[in-house]
């Protein structure tokens, strides 16, 4: 178990990682979600000791990792950061690392089985692909088959064969009783990998609750509704209370829903694609059965990565803000982010 | 949860110790990484073939040109201190790849970022630099004293007709063993130095520039205070333990006191960078 407690990083005058507080428990795969320069690296590297707090503590089973005698028996990690030797053959770099921990030769060559390197152990790393020098880095996490598991975007640059490779890993070591935490940028990729996640924005939590719970409480935000009678269905959904746009809020030109009022012109074009919100997917179906329109489509558009985007909305590390002045919302740029609790999403959910 | 899969069936149960004990342990860890990447091994290669190369080339050069025209003073200066002159010509440059070799053993770890790889393994930080100076140190002293030896051995029967000189002559003896020991605290100097600026090149150029550039600048200093200022640099100090009968004059310290005053500098850098290690972030 990995408990984080009021952790706080400052560089310089940046605040990378500002009053962090969360648990990782055992037996599942823990994702670790923000927008790059969240502070996700940052935290992990304070929980591993590379990098020393401002304040707060982070504990592995109760102890700080530099407290830890023989602490691959107990961690292993994977860093985003390279942290191998180019010059040194897979073998001996994890041969020293082994050795560290009184552990016996022959654990090296299993892991090497383990990840698929035994052929190329000889080798310099630094003449390893992207996948290869991960598959190494996997391996020096595997060394002292540890209870605890880091592992920083592991899945970054991958082609598909070693994405699902490190997805199935994550699951069965998870499913091993191990504690496992997974920290990405993708958000999709955690809704099929995590259990629980962790979110994260310029430092501070956002929201730390199960996978299903991040995504159901993003679900009916918006609908993608296809009909050869749109303007009709469109006139009936925003007398329900709804609203609807014509086309994919996603193209360009696009204007963020919330910013749409009832009296706003509904054409008919856009190959009668509305995006409603502010109705869930049943009710439109029930709206447009009692009307007797026919429907060529009813997708509820609850994806992670739009939970994610809601979510981190104002705290993103480089501008890439959207919306205008009509964007409401706690979480919007220049307000203080939301206090650490499921509540922050509530406000910014219209 | 007790499902054996493939990575669970690769799970076999590791020995609660090892043999060693956790010194022994991160010893062996230090010696797989000196050894176990190409520059290291070459520096110390480059090492010795230029100090002994150059030992053979300078004598050489000397014993086949002695008593000829405008070499009197230079043939002085050798009947005076043979071994000194032996043991100086070729360590002169040979140090230099020394110097190298103790900043990369440290640098190296942060320019390949291999460094967090070894803190993870070993989060008390001072445990991983202490394993790594003994080994270092061990590693040096046998080879530096192999080169001392051998650089005499080549020196001395070169010049044998000309000066005969012997380890059992006075001072002889102390003066090889003296120059292994110096270049043995001279690549712990130099890793110190890495420790604390962490970057090679800037490690380097300032490893060098204190061992060489230094006593140039302290020795245009004027006075008496400037002999001092020179005779307590790391290098002037520490070299004089390599000389039997050292020039007189200009000399403040003894053969020991300033092999000691050497080893105080490399102990109080060693100690900073100890203290940087701690602090920093890795």
């Amino acid at each position: 178990m990995i408990e984080v407690r009021d952790l706080t990083k400052r560089y310089g005058d940046k605040l990378a990682v500002d009053h962090l507080s969360f648990t990782v428990e055992a037996g599942r795969v823990t994702g670790f979600l923000g927008p790059n320069g969240a502070g996700k690296s940052t935290t992990m590297r304070l929980i591993l000791g590379l990098d020393h707090p401002n304040a707060g503590s982070a504990t592995i089973d109760g102890k700080p990792y530099r407290d830890l005698s023989r602490p691959l028996r107990t961690v292993g990690a994977l860093l985003e950061a390279k942290s191998v030797h180019g010059g040194r053959s897979a073998r001996n770099h994890l041969l020293y690392l082994a050795q560290t921990q009184g552990l016996p030769r022959r654990r090296v060559d299993e892991v090497l089985g383990l990840v698929g390197l035994q052929d190329v152990a000889g080798k310099r790393a630094g003449g390893f692909s992207l996948g290869m020098g991960q598959r190494l880095g996997i391996a020096a996490a595997l060394l002292g088959d540890p209870q605890v598991m880091l592992l920083d975007e592991p899945v970054n640059g991958l082609d598909p064969e070693g994405v699902l490779w490190i997805r199935n890993l994550m699951k069965q070591l998870a499913a091993e009783g191990r504690t496992i935490l997974v920290s990405s940028h993708l958000m999709n990729e955690m809704a099929v990998t995590a259990d629980h996640l962790i979110v994260i924005g310029r430092g501070k939590l956002i929201v730390e609750s199960t996978t299903e719970d991040v995504i159901a409480r993003s679900a009916d935000k918006s609908v993608r509704v296809r009909s050869p009678e749109a303007a009709r269905l469109a006139t009936l959904i925003e007398a329900a209370g709804g609203t609807a746009v014509a086309g994919d809020k996603a193209a360009p030109g696009a204007v963020a829903p919330g910013a749409i009022t009832a009296a706003a012109p509904v054409p008919g074009n856009g190959n009668g694609l509305l995006t409603v919100s502010g109705l869930n997917a049943p009710k439109i179906g029930e709206i447009a059965a009692s009307a007797q329109i026919v429907l060529h489509e009813l997708t509820p558009m609850a994806s992670l990565e739009e939970a994610f985007m809601e979510l981190t909305s104002g705290s993103l590390e480089f501008g890439r803000r959207e919306g205008g002045p009509a964007q409401a919302g706690p979480a919007q740029a220049g307000l203080p982010p939301a206090p650490a609790s499921v509540d922050a999403t509530d406000g910014s959910a219209r | 949860m007790t499902t054996q899969s493939p990575t669970a069936s690769a799970r076999v149960p590791l020995p609660a110790t090892s043999r060693h004990g956790l010194a022994g342990n991160l010893m062996s860890a230090e010696w797989t990484k000196i050894r176990s990447v190409r520059s290291t091994i070459w520096t110390l290669v480059l090492f010795v073939v230029i100090t002994l190369g150059l030992t053979g080339l300078l004598t050489w050069l000397v014993a086949s040109n002695w008593n000829g025209p405008k070499a009197g003073a230079r043939d002085a200066r050798v009947v005076i201190d043979p071994v000194g002159f032996i043991l100086g010509s070729g360590l002169g440059l040979g140090q230099l790849t020394l110097c190298v070799l103790g900043v990369l053993v440290i640098t190296s770890e942060y320019s390949t970022g291999v460094i967090r790889s070894s803190l993870l393994a070993v989060p008390k930080r001072l445990e991983m630099l202490s394993a790594k100076i003994v080994v270092f140190a061990l590693l040096l002293i046998v080879v530096a004293e192999i080169v001392a030896f051998g650089s005499f051995f080549i020196g001395s029967a070169i010049l044998h007709s000309h000066v005969p000189v012997s380890l059992g002559d006075r001072n002889v003896t102390r003066a090889v063993v003296g120059s292994g020991l110096y270049l043995t605290v001279l690549g712990l100097f130099s890793l110190a130095i890495g420790a604390i600026i962490r970057h090679t090149a800037g490690a380097i150029t300032t490893a060098i520039g204190v061992v060489f550039v230094l006593p140039i600048l302290a020795g245009l200093l004027p006075g008496s205070w400037g002999a001092h200022v020179n005779g307590y640099l790391p290098e002037q100090a520490g070299t004089l333990v390599g000389q039997a009968h050292p020039p007189s004059g200009g000399n403040v310290l003894s053969a020991w006191e300033g092999f000691g005053v050497f080893c105080l500098w490399t102990v109080v850098l060693l100690a900073i960078g100890a203290y940087m290690l701690q602090r920093r972030d890795a």
